[in-house]
């Protein structure tokens, strides 16, 4: 090609552009880049046969080795249970109440429960368990418990919730609004009554007999709280939401009442037990006492 | 070498004018006609598209077959409708991915199935917050309201922002039977009664004054309640709890049937 002309210092072709007297030259790719260009078509090519690649008419490429994403994740959870196998299966067999005599378990146990609380619980009640007076978020640290709190009667809780709709088993108590029921003087003496017990104020006779009538047959006749219907111990010195005359009155006239959401379903039922050992550790853990009558207590000593 | 040399050795430019028949071939003729280049890549990208993205409208296991997935209820769209208006996809993602992280925090993996009403979906591209593919159902409506109120109430690390204004804000849907045909347009399966009904659906499903009438049979799974503790109005705050409450509950993802299709499936 008698056009071809070469740009000495260099040896390189020029294109034939020029501008004001600058040419331009067809400098080649260099050799590193092209090399790695090709390289990566081989690798495609070599991907496409081994993993999914294209979706077709009936379904996509399956690819030589069979890899899904979802395969993937199921091969890890399998792993991952794997090496949690031996705890949870002793998790399961030991029935709740006997966890504690076996302390390196329990330790396990409680272990796993934190994780676990950490991910699932402390929205409501903090990473700490202390719970919020003021959005009615119960403490687990204390000795107060609405509905019990042996290690049994937290692991009901946990599984069934509290107020949950759609679930029949679910703890279930409506504290009545005494709005319009109770008259504005009535009110205020059963709320000096209510303060009197833990000691907050001098006592109040006419509170007394409003309490009685309206308050006693779930509270208690001395304010000590019922357990079946959940309703708080009124005697001591720890509140739910608040013990200031404000917030006693607005929780007779217009109670709010919590709500805790069931985990059976969302966590399997050994995740539920160390939820349940770890706020049983909390601090506030009492014994359970076996009553032979409850199914729910019957000891299952077979896997 | 000095610039000088360089300056001496490019020939003289009227020397030799460039012949481009001669020096323009192959790939360079592609290079240097615009219009060429235009018509060309199109055809390059158009491959891709259709090799990539038409399949998916055809083949059966895009969408898994699941059971319990339904049109979203007229409430729940209102609030899905507030979700997208404020933004909430630009921090929340509705998106679980099929990795053991993700499987472990927020439960089962997401399937197409369950955004298979979303116009447009939701997944989003960012985690700012946590992803909310499943929190129905997670906390209580009273949760939902004090920490859409104020987040750091609840979550003290929250950097998220207040919006109490939707408890003040009753909700106003100008035309909720048209928003459901707009939707029955590009796909979603309302029926003719669901329609007719959507004025009354919209405030039954939060106002207790309001007979549900068959809600809860042409919904199945739709929960029933004033969501937002203020039983007298219907707020968008009914709106957005109802629409978070029933996100990623449809689906029963662990039942055996659902659990056999995945584990079965291949080219995907």
């Amino acid at each position: 090609m008698g056009n071809k002309r070469i740009d000495e210092p260099t040896g390189t072709e020029f294109v034939g552009h020029e501008w004001d007297g600058i040419e331009e030259l067809n400098t080649p790719l260099p050799r590193w880049w092209l090399w790695t260009f090709y390289a990566t078509v081989v690798w495609a090519i070599g991907y496409v046969i081994l993993f999914p690649a294209w979706p077709l008419i009936e379904k996509g490429t399956e690819g030589v080795l069979g890899w899904t994403s979802r395969g993937q994740l199921a091969e890890e959870m399998a792993v991952a249970d794997q090496a949690r196998a031996t705890v949870r299966e002793e998790i399961a067999r030991i029935p709740l109440e006997r966890l504690s005599e076996n302390a390196p378990l329990m330790q396990q146990a409680v272990a796993g429960g934190r994780a676990a609380f950490q991910i699932h619980c402390i929205q409501c009640h903090g990473s700490g368990a202390a719970g919020s007076q003021e959005l009615g978020y119960p403490n687990l640290n204390d000795d107060d418990w609405l509905w019990g709190g042996d290690i049994r009667a937290i692991e009901y809780t946990l599984t069934h919730g509290i107020r949950q709709p759609g679930d029949n088993q679910t703890r279930f108590s409506v504290m009545p609004a005494f709005e319009g029921i109770l008259s504005q003087p009535e009110v205020n003496s059963v709320v000096d009554h209510v303060r009197s017990l833990s000691g907050l104020g001098e006592p109040n006779a006419a509170g007394a007999a409003v309490f009685e009538q309206n308050c006693a047959v779930c509270h208690g006749p001395n304010g000590e709280g019922m357990r079946e219907f959940g309703a708080p111990d009124l005697a001591d010195a720890i509140w739910l939401r608040g013990s200031s005359r404000e917030a006693i009155t607005a929780q007779i006239l217009n109670p709010k009442m919590g709500m805790m959401p069931k985990w059976e379903g969302r966590l399997d039922p050994v995740t539920i037990s160390m939820l349940a050992a770890y706020v049983h550790s909390l601090g506030g853990g009492e014994d359970f006492i076996e009553v032979a009558e409850d199914p729910e207590v019957e000891v299952d000593e077979q896997p | 070498m000095t610039d000088k040399d360089n300056v001496t050795s490019a020939p003289p430019l009227s020397e030799v004018p460039p012949d481009v028949a001669a020096t323009v071939k192959g790939h360079q003729r592609l290079e240097r006609n615009v219009t060429l280049l235009g018509a060309i890549s199109l055809v390059v990208v158009a491959i891709g598209g259709i090799v990539e993205i038409a399949p998916l409208f055809w083949i059966d296991n895009t969408i898994e077959e699941v059971e319990g997935m339904r049109p979203y209820t007229p409430l729940e769209q209102a609030g899905r409708d507030i979700y997208v208006r404020e933004g909430c996809y630009t921090c929340h993602s509705q998106m679980i991915r099929p990795f053991r992280d993700e499987v472990e925090r927020y439960g089962h993996y997401s399937l197409a199935a369950e955004s298979m009403y979303d116009h447009p979906f939701q997944w989003g591209s960012k985690r700012t917050g946590p992803d909310l593919a499943r929190v129905g159902g997670r906390y209580s409506d009273e949760w939902h309201v004090q920490h859409l109120q104020n987040p750091q109430s609840v979550v003290p690390q929250s950097i998220m922002p207040q919006y109490g204004f939707l408890s003040e804000t009753s909700l106003k849907v100008p035309d909720p039977e048209g928003m459901l045909k707009a939707l029955r347009i590009v796909g979603v399966p309302y029926t003719d009664t669901d329609l007719q009904m959507a004025e009354q659906d919209l405030i039954a499903q939060a106002d207790p004054d309001v007979p549900a009438g068959d809600l809860e049979e042409r919904y199945p799974g739709a929960q029933v309640r004033d969501f937002d503790g203020d039983p007298g109005r219907v707020t968008e705050m009914d709106a957005l709890v109802a629409y978070l409450q029933m996100l990623g509950t449809l689906v029963d993802v662990n039942s055996a049937a659902a659990q056999e299709e995945l584990a079965t499936e291949t080219g995907r």
